[in-house]
């Protein structure tokens, strides 16, 4: 953010009255993202969100609020607006109340130390993914206080399942960020993403075969803490009754589903930070407004493309077992990520400036697998179109 | 220290959001009568026996905590190594290999004592 103050400052500013320019450009800007981006960008995704799982199970999805139900969003908040706010007697109802605050301020925060572009950051923290995994966690304390004081069964087992189970997945989270913290040498997200370039063969994932397994596990532990399917046990509908949400209405119960949607965008910024180059572009222009917005357009499309795939596994796979839940990240995840940081360790030490042979056969080698499964896709997609002609010629 | 401000003003957007909307709420949304059954908790239908906050958990949450605490504890203690594992070279290695090995130990034991199985 200072480098963007100081390109539009005179240079004759100086002292205090830069400083001040700073800071108010820092909140302004955080009231902008706060204000202008996650309300919208949250809201869309719930809109986005139906659209593609309607897409995948060959439904309509939203289509009548605005053009293709865009404006579903806003109808949907509006109509959460206009109903009753009831909180059930036996509950506590100052922990009741308290409970959405901490869940939205727990992502909302993480927004603080998300890049956008080049310049466009709230506040480059020196310690912005620590800081990141540590208000994220506020989450866990909304959700098990909403659990506990709603006095209802149903509440308090969702509760306290999303609690360990956000707690365990938190170790395997926490453990894949090694591989990246020890390539770039610091804790900065600002300087993860100057650590790579914008061409694939220079993004951390793919340094060695073991950062290519931390970015897997990475992406699986950070939507089991998002609460995403498989891992949505907290709020299982059909036993549960929508988990420790089951008590809340109105517009609270509206506010727990933004912190999730919003998380979506959260774990969408990690993936592409850390792993995938964050928002590099090659510099092909000296005007540092047209770089910015093209800076912003790659990241919003990397943070994008990890919302889409969180999206295309909840319309795609059915949800997990708790036991199994738990065995996956104790027993598989943890050791993993335990190896892969060795793993890297390893290979920093035995080759400190890294191999570019390495980097290009596993760019090649993650070409060739998304080569194979996109003939797959169109296979099917091919074989289903077949299919959707012979249910034309006999319907049934 | 600047940086952090910020994050405090962030935090005030972010009770903002959630004060406002729940205030219009209170204030476009319809009030009926309270009534016995509109304020009971939903268990199914049922009429809720005793409250929430009497029943027994498992075990094995508990379980969970512990794993928990050690295991984060020991992801924060790697931080300050892991950003300056470039200049430490082989003696880092060396050292953190030593300081996983001992939790590794503590982890198979836990592992052989069945505090993994979620039964």
């Amino acid at each position: 953010m200072q480098g963007f103050i100081d390109s539009l400052l005179a240079t004759t500013t100086t002292g205090l009255s830069r400083e001040l320019a700073y800071l108010g450009g820092m909140i302004g800007f955080g009231a902008l993202v706060v204000f202008g981006f996650i309300l919208p960008m949250a809201g869309i995704t719930s809109w986005l969100e139906r659209r593609v799982w309607a897409k995948i199970q060959s439904r309509v999805g939203p289509n009548r609020v605005g053009p293709g139900g865009f404006l579903q969003w806003l109808a949907d908040g509006l109509k959460n607006l206009l109903k009753e706010d009831v909180i059930p007697e036996a509950a506590d109802p100052t922990l009741f109340r308290l409970a959405p605050y901490i869940v939205v301020a727990g992502f909302v925060a993480a927004f603080v130390a998300i890049p956008f572009a080049g310049s466009l950051i709230i506040a480059d923290l020196n310690i912005g993914i620590l800081y990141i995994s540590a208000v994220t966690s506020l989450v866990v304390v909304g959700i098990l206080m909403a659990g506990w004081s709603s006095n209802n069964r149903w509440s308090m087992l969702g509760g306290i399942r999303s609690a360990s189970q956000i707690i365990s997945y938190e170790i395997p989270a926490g453990l894949s960020v090694f591989p990246v913290v020890l390539l770039s040498g610091t804790l900065s997200m600002q300087g993860i993403i100057e650590n790579q370039g914008w061409a694939p063969v220079d993004w951390h994932m793919f340094h060695s075969p073991f950062t290519l397994a931390a970015f897997l596990m990475s992406y699986i532990a950070l939507l089991a803490e998002g609460n995403r399917t498989p891992f949505d046990l907290p709020e299982a509908e059909s036993e549960l009754v929508a988990g420790f949400a089951t008590e809340y209405s109105g517009m609270r119960s509206l506010l727990f589903f933004l912190a999730e949607w919003g998380n979506l965008y959260v774990i969408g910024a990690i993936m592409a930070t850390l792993f995938m180059g964050g928002w590099q572009v090659p510099a092909f222009t000296d005007n540092v407004v047209l770089l910015t917005v093209a800076q912003f357009g790659m990241f919003f499309a990397k943070t994008y493309f990890w919302v889409f795939v969180a999206m295309w596994i909840r319309a795609t796979l059915p949800r997990v077992r708790v036991d199994q839940l738990m065995s996956l990240c104790w027993k598989y995840m943890v050791p993993i990520a335990m190896v892969n940081m060795f793993g890297t360790a390893l290979v920093m030490v035995v080759i400190p400036e890294g191999s570019r042979l390495m980097s290009y056969a596993l760019c090649g080698l993650m070409l060739f697998g998304l080569v194979r499964f996109g003939r797959r896709v169109n296979y099917h997609l091919k074989r289903s179109r077949r299919y959707d002609t012979v249910g034309a010629i006999m319907p049934v | 220290m600047s940086d952090y401000i910020p994050v405090f003003f962030t935090l005030v957007f972010a009770a903002v959001i959630v004060a406002v909307m729940v205030s219009l709420n209170r204030i476009l949304g319809p009030r009926t009568e309270a009534n016995a059954i509109k304020d009971a908790v939903f268990e199914c239908g049922n009429e809720p026996t005793g409250t929430a906050w009497g029943v027994r958990f498992a075990i094995k949450f508990y379980l969970v905590a512990l794993l928990f605490i050690v295991f984060d504890v020991e992801v924060v203690f790697m931080y300050p190594w892991a950003v300056i594992f470039r200049e430490l070279g082989w003696f880092g290695f060396v050292e953190m290999m030593v300081f996983m090995g001992i939790l590794v130990v503590g982890y198979m034991y836990a592992w052989r004592k069945g505090a993994l199985e979620w039964r």
